[in-house]
């Protein structure tokens, strides 16, 4: 216990953020110490406030990027530039009074907004926000401590099984709302999810296969040594990216809720803070995928040697690129139009599932015939695959067809005068 | 008891080829079309499809149309379209009221162009009492026309597009309405309910720097559905969201006497405009634009390319835009000027006179039909003398546009329906009169 607080004073001395340093010291065989248990109950703290404050903050900077987008102003009244607006709204959404229609099936109509928000945010705990460090054990040991609420080693296996539990949420609001428009908004959800699970999924296989390890750091590391994933894997970047939109049921994938056909979908029946959590559920799962993406393929806190000036520099890294895809999400929701439901299914399964898996396939021969040189050529071929299908699609596009043409079929205007000055 | 049974047993059932029994019903006046409840045909079982009510309270029903849905999944089966919740007894009350006191409720038609409105009835009323208004006034009629076209197409777009998803061009579409009504604001001092016109020409002359400033917004207007184009025409999500869905065969579209873009989507070029001058449109050149295909990305491009010919006739009429009365010399029909009512006796006097009932207009039956941007609005007026018709019958566009939904919305998804609805751009108010 002295030898513990000690080592705390001297993490003090020579550490940025000694007190945290400090407390991550474990015993000498390697197990948990008291101190270890209070920092990692900080920093779990520390994470889930800082994700809850990112997805609040969410939902300000959609309404004012949207409002510049569409030279609009947004809320700009609470606080700078608005910046208390989602504080307002908590509030607001805390009076509401909470209406539970009499039709429901009350269990689940109120635990599905709860499934919803808790998987998208334990997501994070295996996510590595900056770079590891040494700390010695009480016996003289080091151990490799990464920054990260846990250090699974089975990091993108536990992500892959936890976002899945998210769609459960959705499928059971919609069905235990007892209302026509959310069971539609619900089963699309199931359907949607289901299907862009897959090719999620298989777009990860590729980094594993290639890293050979199902931990984060280990990812991170192996891109810190041989550049970016998605310099190597750009269509499973690609796709996973997609399938990234399509998980959060974001434009142009919010088939559950398209309120222009299903009024708000699976949520229809929501209200109070019951909504609120389905609302912050998909803000969070945003900023989930966005980390995940910028771990699995954009180098995690890493940017070309920066993050060595310290781990401050590893969170900045870490926090523009996740906040780069952020804006993403926001931009790509204000522009383009929504799929149908059925068009979004044959993307995923017949589109998107058979690419994922020549993907895996031809990544797994690479390494099987173990040649670096193919490695580098697959990236490449698969660059000029894509922007020969861009350019085949974009040059279908352009034949626009003129609505002045004087088309075979066509019954022209002024058609109709002869028989007026006949009649 | 038993012999009870066994004789009802054995009496001969009707076989299954016999014609049905008669119900007692008139089948003149049967009421089947008019029928809102989703049927089964006789033996015909549901399964497992499920009722879907769309609307009147729904965020893309474009007011309060009501859809009876019969779906399989999200595949549509049936599809009762439900009408009326927005009537008014239009027609009635231009009865009641007569000529002059009608037309500030042909604002409340179509209301996302009330200036087209004033002008249709204004036309319509001018027929029947014979008389004609001067060139000036038909030039800004014509003008204001085309401008309520162009505003009616972009709430329109901007709807269509935020149905299907794209929000950002409801929002452009949105502020490019707002120098519209500017524009309406500063000739007609309403933003929204305009009531312009008055038989026999309109009520305020436009000045120049009017003139001028609709000049101007013509003139870049191509620029800006260069934009909106950007955004959609090309755009893959947007192509596949609406080729082939919702097709209107030319046939049917003739049969169901569609009319507007609606019907020119469908490769009918009719016109009223062309086909049938009215106000000053045989002076104007313009193309109409005609689609192939009859889906509703042809009745998306129609729409788009008729914003740009409007823009193109007000450029020409403002040009030839000359001096002169914009009332006609009719003071049997027409008030006097809006000054001299405030200041002159003989003025009020007339003006009361005239809008309190005395006027005799000639007996007869009179059609008048403009092209509307929804499609041709067309008036059928019975006078037997007096200021108020003896019967009005408005041929409300939307309302006959609207019909064609049984026949193609079957078979479609419900995503579908969203962009037949927004192709067909239907206006409640006009519908329900």
């Amino acid at each position: 216990m002295i030898h513990a607080l000690a080592n705390l004073g001297l993490g003090m001395l020579h550490q940025p953020i000694a007190f945290l340093f400090g407390f991550f010291d474990r015993a000498g065989d390697g197990s948990a110490t008291f101190g270890w248990v209070i920092g990692k109950i900080l920093l779990v703290l520390l994470v889930t406030h800082v994700i809850l404050i990112l997805a609040a903050l969410m939902v300000w900077a959609e309404r004012r990027v949207s409002a510049w987008m569409q030279g609009r102003l947004g809320p700009n009244r609470v606080g700078p530039e608005g910046l208390l607006q989602p504080l307002a709204d908590l509030g607001k959404f805390m009076f509401k009074e909470d209406v539970i229609p009499g039709h429901v099936h009350k269990v689940m109509y109120t635990i599905a907004p709860l499934i919803t928000v808790i998987p998208a945010m334990i997501t994070f705990a295996v996510i590595p926000f900056t770079g590891s460090f040494e700390t010695s054990g009480a016996t003289g040991d080091t151990f490799i401590q990464s920054w990260q609420i846990a250090d699974l080693n089975i990091g993108v296996l536990y992500i892959l099984s936890v976002t899945g539990l998210g769609v459960y949420g959705l499928t059971l609001g919609g069905w235990a709302s007892n209302s026509k428009y959310s069971l539609l908004g619900g089963v699309r959800a199931s359907a949607q999810m289901i299907s862009y699970e897959l090719s999620l999924g298989l777009a990860v296989v590729p980094v594993v296969l290639i890293v050979s390890s199902l931990n984060l750091g280990d990812v991170i590391a192996w891109q810190a040594d041989n550049g970016w994933m998605a310099f190597h894997q750009p269509l499973a970047a690609f796709i996973f990216m997609i399938a990234v939109y399509a998980e959060t049921n974001r434009l142009p994938f919010d088939m559950p809720e398209a309120e222009t056909e299903l009024v708000a979908g699976y949520h229809t029946e929501y209200s109070s803070m019951k909504f609120a959590l389905f609302f912050m559920g998909e803000y969070t799962a945003m900023t989930v995928g966005s980390a995940l993406l910028v771990t699995l393929f954009l180098g995690g806190w890493t940017f070309f040697g920066l993050e060595q000036l310290g781990w401050a520099m590893g969170v900045l890294i870490f926090s523009a690129k996740v906040l780069f895809f952020l804006f993403a999400f926001i931009w790509v929701r204000w522009t383009i139009p929504r799929f149908r439901y059925d068009q979004l299914m044959w993307l995923g399964w017949g589109i998107f599932l058979p690419l994922t898996l020549v993907n895996v396939l031809l990544t797994a021969g690479a390494l099987a015939m173990d040649q670096a040189w193919i490695m580098w050529i697959l990236p490449l071929v698969l660059i000029a695959s894509i922007l020969i299908a861009a350019w085949i699609g974009w040059k279908r596009d352009e034949k626009k067809f003129q609505p002045l043409s004087d088309a075979p079929g066509v019954i022209p205007a002024g058609a109709a005068t002869g028989e007026e000055a006949s009649a | 008891m038993s012999t009870d049974q066994t004789t009802r047993d054995a009496t001969p059932e009707a076989t299954p080829d016999a014609p049905p029994a008669p119900t007692g019903e008139n089948p003149e006046f049967s009421t089947a079309p008019f029928d809102t409840d989703i049927r089964l045909d006789a033996g015909e079982d549901p399964g497992e499809r499920m009722v879907l009510n769309m609307g009147p309270q729904h965020p893309s029903t474009h007011g309060v149309l009501r859809l009876l849905l019969e779906v399989d999944g999200e595949r549509v089966h049936r599809v009762v379209p439900d009408v009326g919740y927005l009537h008014r007894g239009k027609e009635k009350i231009g009865e009641t009221l007569g000529y002059h006191r009608y037309i500030p409720y042909t604002d409340r038609l179509d209301y996302l162009a009330p200036l087209a409105n004033n002008c249709s009835a204004t036309w319509a009323f001018e027929k029947v009492c014979g008389i004609q208004a001067p060139q000036r006034a038909q030039a800004i009629r014509t003008v204001c026309c085309e401008l309520a076209r162009i505003s009616a197409h972009l709430l329109g777009l901007g709807a269509y597009g935020m149905d299907i998803g794209a929000m950002t061009v409801f929002l452009y579409t949105f502020s490019e309405r707002e120098n519209l009504y500017n524009f309406f604001e500063h000739l007609t001092g309403a933003r929204f309910t305009t009531t312009y016109t008055r038989i026999g020409g309109v009520a305020r002359d436009a000045d120049d720097e009017w003139l001028r400033g609709v000049r101007d917004f013509c003139d870049g207007f191509g620029k800006k559905v260069d934009t909106w184009e950007n955004l959609l025409t090309n755009n893959r999500i947007w192509r596949i969201r609406n080729e082939g869905v919702g097709v209107i065969p030319r046939d049917m579209a003739i049969s169901y006497g569609l009319t507007g873009p609606v019907l020119r989507g469908s490769g009918v070029g009719y016109d009223v405009r062309k086909d049938r001058p009215y106000g000053l449109y045989a002076d104007v050149d313009f193309d109409v634009p005609v689609g192939q295909h009859g889906d509703c990305y042809d009745r998306y491009l129609v729409r788009i390319e008729e914003m740009r010919q409007s823009a193109r006739i007000c450029v020409q009429i403002i040009d030839k835009m000359t001096p002169g009365p914009i009332l006609a010399d009719e003071p049997k029909f027409v008030l006097p000027d809006k000054q001299g009512v405030m200041t002159g006796m003989e003025q009020l006097i007339h003006q009361f006179m005239l809008i309190t009932g005395e006027m005799d207009t000639p007996k007869g039956e009179v059609h008048s039909h403009s092209e509307n941007p929804k499609g041709e609005a067309g008036y059928i007026i019975r006078s037997e003398g007096g200021a108020a018709p003896w019967r009005m019958k408005y041929r409300a566009p939307s309302f006959v546009n609207l019909q064609v939904l049984k026949d193609i919305v079957p078979g479609h998804l419900l995503a579908d329906i969203v962009a037949i609805l927004g192709s067909i751009d239907f206006v409640m108010g006009e519908c329900d009169k």
